[in-house]
C-alpha cells in the first residue's frame, strides 16, 4: 500500500490529536509519576499514638522547657514548652534539632576502650562492668600511693545534680582539681564577691529595664538564656525600651539595636569608666544610693596620711571623654549622649560579657560595668542586676572524708587557683607542661569537649599527651572523647532524669526537669548512674559518700521537697524570693556596696591579646545561633541554615571589611592563610562592611575534627586553634578577645 | 471581610511577620525542616541545591561601615493567589501537581503527581520551590524521627512550604469531632510562626476579623515581595525601617515605594 507524504502527515496529525483527546496520555503520565516513585528506600513513617512529653533541653545552658511530640515511642518533633517561665514556648533551632542528636550517626553506643594510638579511632568494645572495674582499679592504686590528688574531672557546668554528685566524687576521693567549662558567669560571680560581698551569679531583671547598655553581649547571638533573650528584645521592641550596643561587629543583636557603637575592641572597661566620669562630672547619679549604701566613692586619708583614691577621684583623672575617645575610637561627644541617656532612663542596665560569654573575660572590665549599675542605683531594683542565691544541693549528708580524701584535699589545685574557687581551667594545660607541681594521672570529662572548646588547642593537646588516662563520659565521638582511653557513654539529655539549674542572667531562682522522654535505647548509663558505680567500686570512704541504690534515688533526696513541684509542673520556681533592699543586700565588711575593692585597678589600656605588631590585624572569634560552638556540635538541620558566605563547601570565611580587603590587595572568595601567634590555617574572604577596619572576625563553631558521619566534621576551622588564652591579671581567667593576626594570599 | 464561594464561607490562610522582631536565629528554618520531613545532605553550602522551604535571607541596605545596615527576613512559599488563583507556578505545571485551593488560599504541592519537570521552579519568582536531586538519606536510624503526618519525597520531585497543610488537616478533623464550624486561631498554626522565639510571625486567617493577621497586614509598614509583579501573595511583612521596604521589590533608585493594587 502506497502511503504518499500528505496522508502520511494526516494520518500522523489525526492519531496524535486522538491520543491526545483521549485519556491515554494523561493517565500514562499520572501512573509513571507513581511508578518512578515507589521505590522502596524511601521510607514511609508508621502512624501511631501521639503524645506530648515535657522535659528541658540542656544542649546550652539556657534550660528551655521542651514539650516533646512523640508517636508511639519515637520522637517526631521537639517544640517549646508553653508556660515554661524562661522561654514560654519559644526554642531555639538547636533545640528544634535534638532529635538528629538522639538518632544521629555520631552517638557512642557502648562503653570503649581504646586499642592503637590515641586520636586514631581504633576502640574495642567493653562491657560496663569492665570499663568501672578497670576504673576503679586505677584509682584505688592512686589513692593507696597517696596520689588521690592526681585526678581531675572536667565538667560542662558547676551546677546541676550531676556536676554536683561529680565534685563530691573528687571530694571524698580526695581530689581537689574539678574544673568546668568557663564562662563570663565565673568573672560575675568575683565582681558580686568583691563589690557586692555576695559569691553568686548575676540576675538581670530585663525584663523591665528600658535601657540596655550592652557591652559586646551577644544578646540575640546566645548570651544568657538565649530564648529567654530573644522575648525580651521582643518585649524591649514593644515597649519601646532602648538597647544600644558596643561592638566591633555588626552582629545581629548591633543590627537590632536602636544604635550601635562600634569600639576598638579590648577597650571596654574604659568605655564604661569613661560614661562614669560623665555621670559623675555632671551629678547625674543616683546620689541616695551613692552618698548611704556605698563605700569607695569618694578619697580619703588613711591614718598613716595615705591618700586612697576613691572611685570617684579616679574616673574623674583618669577617664575623661577625650581620653576614653582615644582609647576607644569613640567620639568623645557620643560617650557624653550616652551617658546623659543611660541616667536619664528610668531603669537602665548595663551588661557585659562578649558574643555568648564563653570566655570569662577582663574581672576589671566586669567590676566597671557593675559599677556603671551601681551609679544609677541599678542594683538590687527592678529592672537591675542582683546577685541570685545560691542553689547547692540541700538534701544530702556532709562527705565524711576519710585520711586518704582529707590528704588529698589539702594538696594545692593543680592550677594554683584557691580551693573552692571557680578554678582557672585555662591555666592547666601550662600546669601539666611546666612540669612543676605534680603531674596529672587521670582526667575524667563530663558533658564537655575540652580538646575543641579551649583556646590554644594545640597546647590543650600537647597537655593531653600527659596525661595517662583520660576517661570521657560523653555521649558523642567528640574530640575529647576521641582522644580518650576508655569511653563510658552518658545518656543523650532526653534519656536523662536530671536538673538544668538557673539558666545565667534570669533573675528568679529556677531548676527545670530533665525527664527520660525515651528509654535509653544505646548501651549507654546515665553518668550519675556511673558515678555511683565508681564510687561503690572504691569501697571505703568514698562509697559511704554515694550511699544511694542509682541515681533516681540519688536525685530524689537532692530535689527533697520540690520534687513534687517538679514533677507536676517540669519546673520549681522561687516565686517567694523577696530582693532585699540596698540596707540588707551587700555582705561587704562595711555592709555597703564597694565601688573600689582592693582587686579593682583598671588602666585604661585595652585588654592585651597576643601578637606583636607584625601581626598587623587584630582577630576576633563571633558566635552566631547557627553553629554550636560548646560541647554540641551542630547536628545537619543546623548546618543547613549556615549562610554560604559562612561555609562553603568546607572552606569557612572570615569577615573583612573592604577597605581592609583592598589595603591588602584581596577581594570577595579569595583563600588565604590566616596567621596568628599560635597557629595558622587556610581560610577564605568575606566582605562585610559590618565590621571595622583592621579586624577579622572567623565564627566559632566550625572546624571539628571528630563528630564523624559527614555533616559537620572538617568543615572550617577552629576559632580556638588560632586563638591562645590571656591570663587575667587579678582572676587568672582568660579574658583573651580575640588574638593579632596577619593575611597572605595561599 | 470573610469572603463567600457559592455560599461556603472559604479562609485565606497567611502570614504577617515583623522584621523589626525577626533576629534572624533561624529557629523557623529548623522548625519547618522537622516538621516536614526535609532532607539534609552533607554539604549544604550550594544554596541552589539546598532544601529549605523557609529561609532566612540577610538584607542589607548597601551602605559603608559604620552606616551598614542589615537585616533577616525569613521567606516560605508566598501561596501567590494572583488574580483568581492564578499562581505563578499553578499555571505552568502540565501535570496538575500543584493547585491553588480555594477554600485556604494554600497553594498545595501533590508529590505523587509530580514529575519533576521543574517548570513551576522557573516560573516561582521567590526561589521558594526545591527540587529533589538526590533521594534524600537518612543515616542509619534517623528516619525514626520523621512525622508520619508528611509524605516523604523522593528523587525527582519539587518540594516546597505548605503553611504546614497536615496541621490545617488535623485542626479541621479535630474541629469536626468537637462539633465546631471553625478552625480556632490557635487550633492551626504552622511550624515555623510556633517556634518562632521572638514572636515575629503571625500567622492565620487574612480574611477572619478575629485573627490577629486580619489587622496586622493593615499596617502602613506592611509591604509583601515583589508585589508589582501582581502575585497577590499571602505573606505580608512589616518593617519601620525604608530600606528594607525597598528590598522588597525592585525599586529604581528615583522610584518611590508604592503598594500594588489589583
Amino acid at each position: 500500500m502506497k502511503i504518499d507524504r500528505r496522508s502520511f502527515l494526516s494520518l500522523g496529525v489525526g492519531v496524535a490529536a486522538g491520543t491526545a483527546l483521549s485519556p491515554l496520555p494523561w493517565k500514562l503520565t499520572d501512573d509513571l509519576s507513581i511508578w518512578t516513585q515507589n521505590w522502596p528506600w524511601t521510607p514511609v513513617p508508621e502512624i501511631g499514638e501521639s503524645s506530648f512529653v515535657n522535659s528541658v533541653c540542656t544542649l546550652c545552658p539556657g534550660g528551655c522547657g521542651i514539650s516533646v511530640r512523640k508517636v508511639e515511642d519515637r520522637g517526631i518533633k521537639i517544640e517549646g514548652m508553653k508556660g515554661h517561665p524562661v522561654n514560654q514556648g519559644g526554642i531555639c533551632a538547636l533545640g528544634l534539632s535534638g532529635l538528629q542528636l538522639l538518632y544521629g550517626p555520631t552517638r557512642i553506643k557502648t562503653p570503649l576502650k581504646r586499642v592503637g594510638k590515641r586520636g586514631d579511632g581504633q576502640w574495642a568494645k567493653i562491657s560496663w562492668d569492665e570499663a568501672i572495674s578497670e576504673i576503679t582499679e586505677k584509682l584505688d592504686g592512686l589513692r593507696i600511693s597517696g596520689n588521690s590528688h592526681t585526678v581531675a574531672g572536667i565538667a560542662g557546668s558547676r551546677h546541676g545534680t550531676v556536676s554536683q554528685l561529680f565534685s563530691r566524687f573528687l571530694m571524698a576521693f580526695g581530689s581537689p582539681n574539678f574544673f568546668h567549662t568557663p564562662s563570663i558567669a565565673d568573672t560575675y560571680q568575683l565582681a558580686l564577691q568583691y563589690m557586692n560581698g555576695v559569691s553568686a551569679a548575676p540576675g538581670f531583671d530585663l525584663e523591665n529595664a528600658d535601657f540596655i547598655l550592652s557591652f559586646g553581649c551577644g544578646l540575640l547571638e546566645g548570651w544568657g538564656a538565649p530564648v529567654r533573650m530573644f522575648k525580651a528584645n521582643t518585649g524591649w521592641k514593644k515597649n519601646r525600651a532602648r538597647v544600644i550596643q558596643i561592638e566591633s561587629r555588626l552582629s545581629c543583636t548591633a543590627a537590632k539595636s536602636d544604635r550601635w557603637i562600634a569600639i576598638i575592641p579590648g577597650t571596654e572597661a574604659a568605655l564604661a569608666l569613661g560614661v562614669a566620669h560623665v555621670l559623675i562630672k555632671e551629678m547625674l547619679y543616683n546620689k541616695d544610693f551613692v552618698d548611704n549604701y556605698a563605700q569607695g566613692f569618694e578619697s580619703f586619708v588613711t591614718d598613716n596620711g595615705e591618700i586612697k583614691k576613691g572611685f570617684k577621684q579616679t574616673v574623674l583623672e583618669e577617664y575623661s571623654p577625650e581620653t576614653v575617645a582615644r582609647v576607644t575610637g569613640i567620639d568623645p561627644s557620643a560617650i557624653i549622649l550616652l551617658a546623659r541617656e543611660f541616667a536619664n532612663a528610668k531603669a537602665p542596665l548595663a551588661l557585659c560579657g562578649k558574643g555568648q560569654g564563653k570566655v570569662p573575660g577582663s574581672l576589671s572590665e566586669a567590676m566597671s560595668v557593675h559599677a556603671l549599675n551601681a551609679l544609677v542605683g541599678s542594683v538590687n531594683r527592678k529592672g537591675g542586676v542582683f546577685p541570685m542565691p545560691a542553689m547547692e544541693v540541700q538534701g544530702w549528708a556532709e562527705v565524711g572524708m576519710d585520711t586518704i580524701a582529707s590528704a588529698g584535699m589539702n594538696q594545692p589545685r593543680i592550677d594554683g587557683a584557691p580551693p573552692n574557687s571557680p578554678g582557672c581551667i585555662n591555666q592547666l594545660p601550662s600546669a601539666i607542661l611546666s612540669g612543676k607541681g605534680y603531674p596529672l594521672n587521670v582526667l575524667f570529662v563530663l558533658e564537655s569537649n575540652p580538646l575543641y572548646t579551649m583556646a590554644d588547642s594545640k597546647t590543650v593537646k600537647d597537655a593531653f599527651d600527659k596525661i595517662p588516662f583520660v576517661v570521657s563520659l560523653s555521649s558523642f565521638m567528640d574530640e575529647t572523647a576521641q582522644y580518650a582511653d576508655i569511653v563510658m557513654p552518658n545518656h543523650i539529655y532526653l534519656e536523662r532524669l536530671e536538673d538544668a539549674p538557673t539558666p545565667m542572667g534570669y533573675n528568679k531562682s529556677i531548676i527545670s526537669l530533665s525527664k527520660p522522654v525515651f528509654k535509653p535505647r544505646l548501651n549507654t548509663k546515665h553518668a550519675g548512674d556511673t558515678l555511683i558505680l565508681l564510687a561503690k567500686g572504691l569501697g571505703g570512704g568514698v562509697a559511704e559518700a554515694f550511699p544511694w541504690k542509682n541515681f533516681e534515688a540519688c536525685f530524689e533526696q537532692a530535689m527533697g521537697d520540690k520534687m513534687k513541684t517538679l514533677k507536676k509542673n517540669g519546673f520549681w520556681v522561687d516565686s517567694d524570693a523577696v530582693l532585699p533592699d540596698w540596707e540588707s543586700t551587700f555582705k561587704t565588711a562595711s555592709g555597703k556596696f564597694q565601688f573600689a575593692p582592693a582587686e579593682f585597678s583598671p588602666g585604661v589600656a585595652p585588654v592585651k591579646i597576643e601578637g606583636d605588631s607584625t601581626f598587623q590585624l587584630l582577630l576576633i572569634p563571633y558566635e552566631t545561633m547557627r553553629l554550636s560552638c560548646g560541647y554540641i556540635a551542630n547536628p545537619p538541620f543546623l548546618t543547613k541554615t549556615v549562610e554560604d558566605t559562612i561555609l562553603k563547601q568546607n572552606d569557612c570565611f572570615i569577615e573583612i571589611n573592604p577597605k581592609t580587603a583592598q589595603s591588602n590587595q584581596l577581594t570577595e572568595g579569595d583563600v588565604v592563610v590566616l596567621q596568628t601567634p599560635r597557629g595558622q590555617a587556610r581560610v577564605r574572604v568575606h566582605l562585610e562592611e559590618g565590621i571595622m577596619p583592621g579586624m577579622v572576625a572567623l565564627p566559632r563553631g566550625l572546624g571539628h575534627t571528630a563528630h564523624g558521619g559527614g555533616y559537620i566534621a572538617n568543615k572550617g576551622i577552629n576559632a580556638n586553634r588560632l586563638i591562645g588564652p590571656v591570663q587575667d591579671p587579678v582572676s587568672g581567667m582568660d579574658a583573651a578577645w580575640g588574638i593579632r593576626a596577619k593575611l597572605s594570599k595561599a | 471581610m470573610k469572603q463567600e464561594h457559592g455560599g461556603v464561607v472559604t479562609q485565606k490562610y497567611g502570614m504577617v511577620v515583623d522584621l523589626d522582631l525577626c533576629t534572624g536565629c533561624g529557629s523557623c528554618m529548623v522548625a519547618c525542616m522537622a516538621e516536614n520531613n526535609v532532607p539534609f545532605r552533607e554539604d549544604e553550602t550550594d544554596k541552589l541545591k539546598s532544601i529549605t522551604w523557609m529561609r532566612v535571607y540577610k538584607l542589607t541596605n548597601g551602605k559603608h561601615y559604620p552606616e551598614t545596615d542589615i537585616c533577616y527576613l525569613p521567606r516560605p512559599c508566598q501561596h501567590c493567589e494572583g488574580s483568581h488563583g492564578h499562581s505563578p507556578c499553578v499555571s505552568v505545571c502540565p501535570a496538575t501537581a500543584t493547585d491553588y485551593d480555594n477554600q485556604t488560599g494554600i497553594v498545595s504541592q501533590i508529590y505523587t503527581r509530580c514529575f519533576g519537570c521543574r517548570y513551576c521552579m522557573g516560573a516561582c519568582p521567590y526561589h521558594a520551590r526545591y527540587f529533589n536531586w538526590y533521594d534524600p538519606i537518612w543515616p542509619e536510624g534517623m528516619e525514626r524521627y520523621l512525622n508520619p503526618n508528611v509524605s516523604p519525597r523522593m528523587r525527582g520531585v519539587v518540594e516546597k512550604c505548605s503553611f504546614c497543610f497536615h496541621r490545617y488537616q488535623a485542626a479541621k478533623d479535630k474541629a469536626h469531632l468537637d462539633g465546631q464550624k471553625e478552625i480556632d486561631e490557635d487550633a492551626y498554626q504552622t511550624a515555623c510562626t510556633q517556634a518562632c522565639p521572638a514572636g515575629a510571625i503571625t500567622f492565620g486567617d487574612l480574611d477572619n476579623p478575629n485573627h490577629a493577621v486580619h489587622e496586622l497586614k493593615k499596617q502602613p509598614d506592611a509591604f509583601r515581595l515583589l508585589e508589582r509583579l501582581g502575585t497577590n501573595t499571602k505573606v505580608y511583612y512589616v518593617s519601620s525601617r525604608e530600606w528594607v521596604r525597598r528590598a522588597g521589590d525592585n525599586y529604581l533608585k528615583s522610584e518611590g515605594l508604592k503598594k500594588a493594587v489589583l
